[in-house]
């Protein structure tokens, strides 16, 4: 097993700090030498999960932190976002596929954050909020073939 | 994001450049789309050449456009679109929501 690589990154919740999160993470998958493409839809994958974080876990309150977390432990990639909200009920979701969903404004983030990554999954925070976590398997530090497209 | 706006045969063309996210992009362009239609533009095209990223919040956006230009009766069509943010419309399959066409010219004939 290969020597885990991370950075963690902490931003007030603002969206104008989530470019400088799409700095941070472009450098460090680049470093992972993912490719282009892959690379583009794990940014949008941490986009929308920090986005979802400042605006609903953190009601754009800029004192309340966001944390990013990444591990590339062997070939799985591990992307880990916090929030200081009231937590999140991932039950509630409803299908943006659904007819009657189709043409709503909102509620397709997670669906992409699904989409583009292998696994999502939704936790407590100790202390209060949301911590959502993503992985994705990479080999020797590029994205395997099968999975260099989302579909 | 930047948006220009230009008018030919009697359509407004939206040129976007830029990424087209939460908390600017997103809002550029709901800002455009309802310039337009507050001028009285009853076709619109928006084109997509220049968008380098759209998320949840840019796609949103567009579905409003989207709806606010159809319960006024206005016609609005997306052209030279992207491979992501093609990617983007088929995985939620709003692809077949929207008139897409391969370019301007396409979009124009189709009013």
């Amino acid at each position: 097993m290969s020597d885990p690589q991370s950075f963690h990154l902490s931003i007030g919740s603002r969206f104008e700090n989530i470019e400088l999160v799409q700095i941070v993470l472009k450098d460090a998958l680049e470093r992972l030498g993912m490719e282009d493409d892959a690379r583009h839809w794990v940014d949008v994958a941490v986009r929308e999960a920090v986005a979802n974080a400042i605006k609903h876990g953190n009601a754009l309150d800029p004192a309340k932190q966001v944390k990013i977390d990444l591990t590339l432990d062997g070939e799985t990639l591990t992307i880990r976002v916090e929030d200081e909200g009231p937590g999140f009920d991932p039950s509630h979701l409803e299908d943006p596929l659904a007819p009657e969903n189709l043409l709503k404004p909102n509620g397709r983030g997670i669906f992409y954050m699904k989409s583009f990554m292998d696994t999502i999954e939704y936790g407590p925070r100790p202390g209060g909020g949301t911590v959502v976590t993503m992985r994705k398997r990479v080999a020797h530090g590029k994205e395997t073939e099968a999975n260099a497209r989302f579909d | 994001m930047k948006v220009n706006m230009r008018k030919r045969d009697g359509v407004t063309i939206l040129d976007l450049k830029g990424k087209i996210t939460i908390g600017v992009g997103d809002v550029a362009l709901r800002n455009a789309v309802q310039e337009a239609m507050n001028d009285g533009a009853n076709k619109i095209v928006i084109n997509l050449r220049d968008v380098t990223t759209i998320d949840s919040s840019g796609v949103g956006e567009l579905v409003s456009a989207y709806t606010s230009a159809t319960n006024r009766g206005a016609k609005l069509a997306l052209v030279n679109l992207p491979a992501k943010v093609s990617d983007i419309l088929y995985i939620t399959q709003l692809i077949t929501v929207f008139d897409v066409f391969d370019s301007e010219d396409e979009a124009l004939r189709s009013f």
